[in-house]
């Protein structure tokens, strides 16, 4: 394959850089002043990489033909599915964000450059097809997501999440890094063909140590347990439209990064890696449940509970195949919409101060003060739960629906029995909102960004969210069919 | 009629009503919602009267594919039939129980009820397995709010109780049901009742059905959310709680569990008569000690609830009529009973029996409905209640004596409760000053009790209106059943086996319907 087709299949990413760069020039140039303009031309950007990807999608396109650089970049249906994923919840942070930092008069023109790299940085995890890609994207996306955490600077509980996400974070990519060189010394290869090929019938200890630690660190990344130690803190102290990306797209790419590694590059060991995702699978849903409990700040029950719905999608990884990869696709976009829609009514509580309220005893009475946001928090919380007839529930059936049909019937059986304890601290928040007496706390109106995103992701929540089952199931069925094409 | 897509037009009256009220003011609400619920009523008429008795097994189909794993498909048969007429002909008059007595937030109380009814509908009309177990866990959402807002002091605990202990009996039945579409290949439930599934699973499937419906029914011992909801929730909560939601679990038995699962419903019929044997007699008791009203007709529906399940575990055609029997008589009794409490309770504020007394006197139009309610909850003849009882408890005596023993004394002992409530309710000196001053009934209250109290006589001297239409669906499950049906234990004189249970079942059946209807047709369709 010549350069210039492998250019055009990285057409999104180049879009991406050449974007970033120029706005870049345009902070260092224009200052402060004009990171609203800069945020609005970065959703911009954004939505020029998207209508670049959306053809790959719906042309369901696979096999060697998305082969870019070599292999080193895999242009096709899966990536796209992921990749638009991440540019609409890159978007729609960048939307939120400069009402929030100028309350403290905070938000810096590097903001949206920042969520610019970090996205392109996704882009490339998710269509990796070379380990030393895929460690690129991931180092990419990292950096600008420390930076993005401790952004900010006049709130101390922000340096310590940027400063606590680096130091594990760091962690992680040494794990991961240890568990590629012994992958690459076992198998001879950093391309995940060639280790697919190496890795067939029996595998070696040190290749399966390899594979054990590539898993673990990915586990770091989309915050499974017993790796999710991060998550709460980090949530919690970093500012709010930050925490909303790092609850959607960065899990996304991580998710469809770790499905990409388990099912193409260790895709002939499946038994080796199935019994540890299972672990972490139900490990996962019980902790993340479990640990919501006792929560008081929204932030830190939304990070629990972004951990219960990762065990939840990695229940579909478990099963190994095509249907349960399709599974995962359908959750994730529901997630999405899910924590966009939790995210977003948290950014519009706000006291009469104009602090944001972050505890949950303050959201008291909610439905009686500001109904609409009340209603929209409690179908989402209860989507979040799983809860028929919401949209959410939708995700959790074909995920279990694939597990049963792979014969997994035990452990959807668990998965779905503890799911019930996390209906538990979902029902809380209900009942804080809509049983409790008011306790006047939340204030204040919002601008009509804030109303559009939060009424759309409700709607796409909401049971007329089933409306879109075929045609959500048909792009990720095509998506799952490229990741699953052996060449 | 055919063609008419009326189902989905019941579906979408109290959708849109509810969308409405949860807009309007609470005066326009009310009306609305009455509207509303008098729309489905009238639509529900229609569809009874539009129902072709012995025509097709089911009618008012309608298949949409909108969605992709399952499919939009509706359709009724006669049990789902009269299932719908109960739901439909009590939503007004639960609207109406809510008229004064609920002044906060009205619209969204109205809008939660509409959308309890399209619920309610839909899991008795829906005919995808999928859609099926979306319409009966949805209703978990709109009944936590109706508790949790507008019920009692305890109400938090109540409807977190209520919601948590039916999803966990829910969830491991969507597992099953996954596992039976992967089996089956099929979504459609009638597909479903006729596919025999392999033995062995067919145990694992029953639980996990049976942990869903037990739950919902409720059967001991996992009753015990049941009275803490009732105490709760507000009257018309507890109407609808009672009159229709506990019929899911009756309906799942009769329309899953036993259809598609029948050698394990006959392996495990043993589970069932045993924890029904215990909870007529356990629950009674516990219902005579109350001193709450509402706690003690919460009891006294899980004693009947029982009586439900030992007949629709006695694998014949009197089991299960008398099973539909109970379960319509005490939606409309257990709710006039609920109803009759709300009345009272509006005047003086609490459901304490003790605080009451010599109603009779202040109150004698209401002592008059709250009589033949209580002898139609007792069963007594020419009320609802005596012809599903006997039917269920004949139909149970072939299949065990001993069980039939023990839960006729439940009869006994609902009897005792029943009347020792009203007794101390109605009868006997007037205690309090305010309780004697209380004013009888207003017009308002004689439209919610005057149609069930015609109801329950109508069902009680005439069955067969109710019986007709469910007739042939009866006697295709009990065919369904025949090859795994246990041999009775009871003995009676008779020249061979096939010809006595023919005989004896139409000699009953005969009993019940004043020697009305065409019964042969359902025992020679049934052997």
């Amino acid at each position: 394959m010549d350069f210039s087709a492998s250019l055009s299949l990285v057409a999104p990413e180049i879009v991406l850089s050449l974007g970033g760069l120029l706005l870049l020039l345009c902070a260092a140039w224009m200052g402060d002043k004009a990171s609203r303009a800069i945020s609005i031309a970065a959703v911009i950007v954004i939505g020029a990489a998207a209508a670049l990807t959306i053809p790959v999608l719906c042309g369901g396109a696979m096999g060697a033909g998305t082969f870019a650089f070599g292999g080193q970049m895999r242009v096709d249906a899966f990536a796209a599915f992921a990749k638009l994923l991440i540019y609409v919840s890159g978007a729609t942070c960048l939307m939120v964000a400069p009402r929030f930092f100028d309350r403290w008069g905070a938000m810096r023109a590097e903001y949206p450059v920042l969520v610019l790299f970090a996205v392109l940085g996704m882009g490339i995890m998710v269509s990796a097809g070379d380990l030393l890609t895929l460690y690129i994207g991931l180092e990419m996306n990292s950096l600008a997501a420390y930076v993005l955490a401790a952004f900010l600077r006049v709130d101390g509980r922000s340096a310590e999440a940027g400063l606590k996400y680096f130091v594990l974070g760091a962690l992680a990519s040494g794990i991961l890094l240890y568990g590629m060189s012994l992958t690459y010394g076992f198998t001879g290869s950093t391309s995940f063909d060639v280790i697919r090929a190496a890795l067939a019938g029996d595998i070696s200890t040190g290749a399966l140590i390899g594979l054990i630690f590539v898993l673990a660190g990915l586990a770091f990344k989309i915050s499974a347990v017993p790796f999710h130690m991060w998550t709460p803190d980090v949530y919690e102290g970093s500012p709010t439209p930050v925490t909303m990306f790092f609850a959607t797209a960065p899990k996304v790419a991580a998710m469809a990064l770790t499905m990409r590694v388990a099912l193409d590059a260790f895709g002939a060991q499946a038994a080796a890696w199935q019994q540890i995702v299972v672990f972490v699978s139900l490990a996962s849903i019980v902790i993340g449940a479990l640990g919501a409990i006792g929560q008081d700040n929204i932030k830190r029950l939304l990070a629990f509970s972004s951990i219960n719905n990762v065990g939840f999608i990695l229940v579909g990884l478990a099963a190994a195949t095509p249907e349960g990869a399709s599974a995962m696709l359908v959750y994730l976009a529901i997630y999405v919409a899910m924590s966009v829609g939790s995210f977003v009514a948290v950014l519009m509580l706000r006291d009469a101060n104009g602090d944001y309220v972050e505890s949950i005893s303050d959201l008291a009475g909610l439905s009686r003060t500001k109904p609409l946001i009340a209603w929209c928090l409690l179908l989402i919380m209860l989507s979040l739960a799983g809860i028929p007839p919401l949209f959410g529930f939708w995700g959790k059936l074909v995920v279990f629906q694939a597990a049963v049909d792979a014969g997994m019937i035990a452990i959807a059986a668990v998965a779905i029995a503890a799911s019930v304890i996390g209906a538990f601290y979902y029902l809380k928040v209900g009942k804080v909102m809509f049983f409790d007496e008011p306790a006047d706390k939340v204030a204040g109106g919002n601008d009509w960004a804030h109303w559009a995103l939060l009424i759309l992701s409700t709607a796409f929540i909401s049971p007329l969210g089933y409306l879109l089952t075929g045609w959500l199931g048909e792009l990720a069925d095509k998506a799952a069919t490229a990741l699953f094409l052996v060449t | 009629m055919n063609g008419f897509p009326i189902l989905s037009l019941m579906l979408l009256v109290p959708l849109l009503g509810a969308v409405a009220c949860f807009m309007l003011e609470a005066k326009a609400a009310r009306s609305v919602a009455l509207l509303a619920t008098l729309v489905d009523l009238a639509l529900g008429v229609v569809l009874w009267t539009g129902f072709e008795t012995g025509g097709a097994r089911w009618q008012f189909q309608e298949s949409h594919a909108v969605f992709a794993g399952f499919s939009y498909a509706l359709g009724i048969d006669g049990i789902a039939l009269m299932l719908i007429a109960l739901t439909v002909f009590l939503m007004p008059i639960c609207i109406l129980a809510s008229w004064d007595s609920v002044q906060k937030r009205v619209g969204e109380y109205m809008a939660a009820f509409l959308f309890m009814e399209t619920l309610m509908i839909g899991v008795f009309a829906a005919q995808d397995l999928l859609l099926f177990y979306i319409f009966f866990e949805a209703g978990l959402i709109p009944m936590y709010l109706i508790i949790g807002i507008w019920g009692g002091d305890n109400r938090i605990y109540a409807s977190y109780k209520f919601f948590l202990y039916t999803l966990l009996g829910s969830v491991l039945m969507l597992i099953a049901m996954l596992w039976m579409i992967h089996d089956a290949g099929t979504t459609y439930i009638p597909t479903l009742m006729q596919y025999d599934f392999p033995a062995q699973a067919q145990t694992w499937l029953w639980l996990a059905f049976f942990a869903s419906f037990a739950v919902k029914m409720p059967m001991w011992p996992v009753h015990t959310w049941l009275p803490d909801a009732h105490v709760q929730a507000p009257t018309a909560g507890s109407v609808i709680l009672a009159g229709v939601l506990l019929k899911m679990g009756g309906y799942g038995f009769i329309r899953f569990s036993l259809p598609m699962f029948p050698d394990a419903s006959a392996q495990l019929a043993w589970l069932v008569l045993g924890l029904s044997m215990v909870a007529v007699v356990y629950t009674s008791l516990v219902a005579l000690v109350q001193s709450d009203m509402k706690k003690l007709i919460a009891y006294s529906s899980v004693a009947h609830m029982a009586i439900v399940t030992i007949g629709l575990f006695a694998f014949n055609v009197q089991g299960l009529e008398g099973s539909m029997m109970v379960m319509l008589s005490h939606g409309l009794v257990s709710g006039a009973l609920f109803l009759c409490v709300g009345v009272i309770y509006d005047r003086l504020h609490t459901r304490e029996i003790d605080r009451y007394g010599g109603l009779a006197i202040n109150m004698p139009k209401y002592a008059l409905f709250f009589m033949l309610f209580t002898m139609g909850s007792i069963g007594l003849p020419g009320t609802s209640g005596f012809v599903g009882e006997f039917l269920s408890l004949a139909g149970t005596y072939q299949v065990s004596t001993t069980v039939t023993l023990v839960c006729t004394t439940g009869i006994i002992l609902g009897a005792a409760y029943m009347l020792y409530l009203y007794r101390r309710v109605v009868f006997g000196e007037q205690k309090n000053a305010d309780a004697a001053a209380m004013p009888d009934l207003n017009v308002r209250e004689w439209f919610m009790l005057g149609p069930i109290a015609a109801a329950v006589l109508w069902m009680g001297v005439y069955p067969e209106s109710f019986l007709a239409p469910m007739r042939a669906d009866i006697a295709a499950l009990d065919a369904r059943l025949a090859s795994a049906a246990p041999k009775g234990d009871s003995r009676p004189t008779a020249p061979t086996e096939a010809t006595r249970r023919t005989h004896a079942a139409n000699a009953m059946e005969h009993h019940g319907e004043a020697g009305e209807g065409p019964a042969n047709e359902a025992s020679e369709g049934g052997h």
